[in-house]
């Protein structure tokens, strides 16, 4: 993402002296309203919240003192902080495999299918676009409870799917994967459409089948974008909050409480701000290293490339 | 060709059939619940339909009011957020991939590097900023967080440096000043990687709960997903059929829009989501 800016270095040297204070100018003028609200609610709080960190501040913004890295440190030495991350990283991991998998084999079906493109995308993309409080609403009060929700139901069992601490995550997760698999379907049908008809039509004579075609040119030509799913899937699930603060509220027994939910009780219901930013920032940091992970990743798959 | 189809597609179209049924299943139980009379909602067996199909559960959310008023905080949010991101974000997109100031290289690798900062870690500082603005409890407190977005920057510049400059160029020559070129000539010119952006923003902004949810705890501020969390399950109480319809009215709009713009909505997500690359 280390994009470098091109010069405009067509124009004739002599007009560019001239009109390069003009555009001296107008480049800081175009950029200055994004730079405003970007300096003011990005970036400052960055710093805002690692200083934060380093203090005891509460939320009405009282007992504000230095304490170093006193947070950390205690972050470090409690259980429940290892517990959300834990439980954020194992819903991280189960989440992730179905999502790019599914994602992929309904990308694959929808592909290889020529009617009611429409119906097929509805059904699989369309979960996407309900806001998570609908999702967690619906699966909590209709599907899941144990007497007379859809799954017990229509399966005849009795099981307190999200009320019992050894079923609670693979619920939450189940119901994460119904809700956003459609994204990285869209994105994985996207990329099947840009592979190039010829290589198939190419196979075909040489008497491919189809799963020889799908073994030697579909999954290879989708590596770089599998690549990019995972990435961005380990991302946004490491992220995760508002379905299981919904559905769970992060229990029971703390059985799926993730490590943003964590850091909003201790600085919302709890007041303690400063230790709340250190547990975020735990997090991020995290995230940045998956981040990094990814620049490399991609950086390095371009020089292959090229 | 016709051989090959009967087989391989109708078992493709059997698989297809009982997934997107499967996938299908929770909208379509959560819309049957609302349709029934309010005694039968948790009778078992499960039954698709009650005694008869009514709308009383709709009229009865309709009429207290919150939905409604949550439901135009959510569009003049999104909507606002959607304008103001695209419209900055573009200029800014502009600024660094076609004019040249002192300090562009260091402005453009920070608002890089912001894509790696996850909103969500940022609660508890941008909680206090708010507090100190006086905004919570305001649409602002809303939006403008939301409008820090420098991914859609980072779309644009990238989309910015392949428009050819010789378009600008012949305008320049015309006499038309920077933000001519920019609004009559730029913009037009990118319109689909607008479309696909804005599209982009306003689903996210459309269902954005967490900082939604911090900073709006009064019921006339709070939008749609919002509203729907803090008060539905809280004064609805176990009337399933108004809970599913409430759920049922405030995922509609957006699929309704999808339904519409298909096309559109598929190449927007797609196009930004990739965009990471």
């Amino acid at each position: 993402m280390t994009t470098t800016v091109a010069a405009p270095a067509s124009t004739a040297p002599l007009a560019k002296a001239k009109v390069r204070r003009g555009w001296t100018q107008h480049g800081l003028v175009f950029v200055t309203p994004f730079l405003l609200i970007y300096v003011l609610f990005l970036v400052w709080p960055t710093v805002l919240g690692f200083q934060m960190s380093l203090s005891s501040v509460n939320i009405a913004g009282g007992n504000n003192h230095f304490v170093g890295f006193g947070n950390y440190l205690e972050a470090f030495g409690d259980p429940r902080m290892w517990r959300s991350l834990w439980n954020t990283l194992v819903f991280t991991v189960l989440s992730t495999i179905p999502l790019v998998f599914f994602g992929l084999a309904f990308a694959l079906l929808v592909h290889h299918l020529r009617f009611v493109q429409w119906l097929w995308r509805l059904s699989f993309f369309g979960p996407f676009l309900l806001p998570s409080a609908v999702v967690s609403i619906l699966w909590l009060q209709m599907i899941y409870p144990p007497d007379y929700g859809l799954i017990n139901g229509a399966l005849g069992t009795d099981v307190l799917w999200l009320g019992d601490p050894s079923t609670a995550m693979w619920s939450v997760v189940l119901t994460t994967v119904w809700w956003t698999v459609g994204f990285n379907f869209l994105l994985y049908l996207a990329a099947l459409q840009s592979i190039p008809q010829h290589l198939y039509e190419a196979a075909a004579i040489d008497g491919a089948s189809a799963w020889d075609k799908l073994r030697s040119i579909t999954l290879p030509l989708l590596g770089r974008t599998t690549a990019l799913i995972v990435v961005l899937q380990l991302l946004a699930s490491l992220k995760v909050f508002d379905q299981i603060y919904l559905m769970t509220g992060g229990g029971p027994q703390d059985a799926t409480r993730p490590i943003i939910e964590y850091a909003y009780d201790i600085g919302f219901t709890g007041y303690r701000t400063g230790y709340a930013s250190a547990v975020s920032y735990i997090l991020f940091v995290l995230i940045v290293i998956v981040s990094l992970a990814q620049l490399r990743l991609f950086r390095k798959r371009e020089e292959v490339a090229s | 060709m016709t051989k090959r189809f009967s087989l391989s597609q109708l078992i493709l179209l059997l698989i297809a059939l009982v997934l997107a049924a499967v996938w299908l299943a929770p909208v379509l139980w959560a819309v049957a619940t609302s349709l029934k009379p309010e005694s039968e909602t948790t009778t078992l067996p499960l039954r698709w339909f009650g005694s008869e199909i009514t709308f009383d559960a709709y009229a009865l959310v309709l009429g207290t009011g919150g939905i409604v008023k949550w439901a135009i905080n959510s569009t003049v949010t999104a909507v606002v957020v959607t304008f103001l991101t695209v419209l900055f974000s573009a200029m800014a997109a502009y600024g660094f991939a076609r004019t040249q100031f002192r300090g562009q290289r260091a402005l453009l690798a920070l608002i890089l590097a912001g894509i790696m900062v996850p909103p969500q870690v940022l609660i508890a500082p941008l909680f206090a900023e708010m507090v100190a603005f006086g905004l919570v409890d305001t649409w602002w407190a809303i939006i403008l967080p939301q409008v820090a977005a420098p991914l859609i920057v980072y779309i644009l510049v990238k989309f910015f440096q392949d428009v050819p400059p010789e378009l600008e160029q012949a305008a320049f020559v015309d006499g038309a000043g920077r933000w001519r070129v920019f609004f009559t000539i730029v913009l037009p010119l990118s319109r689909p990687v607008l479309a696909a952006v804005s599209i982009f923003t306003f689903i996210t902004t459309w269902n954005n709960f967490l900082w939604p949810f911090l900073v709006s705890t009064d019921p006339n501020t709070m939008t749609l997903p919002v509203g729907l969390a803090n008060v539905v399950q809280g004064t609805f109480g176990l009337r399933y059929a108004q809970i599913m319809a409430s759920v049922v009215l405030a995922g509609l709009p957006l699929l309704v829009v999808f339904v519409l713009f298909q096309r559109q909505i598929i190449r927007g997500v797609a196009h930004t989501g990739l965009a990471g690359q």
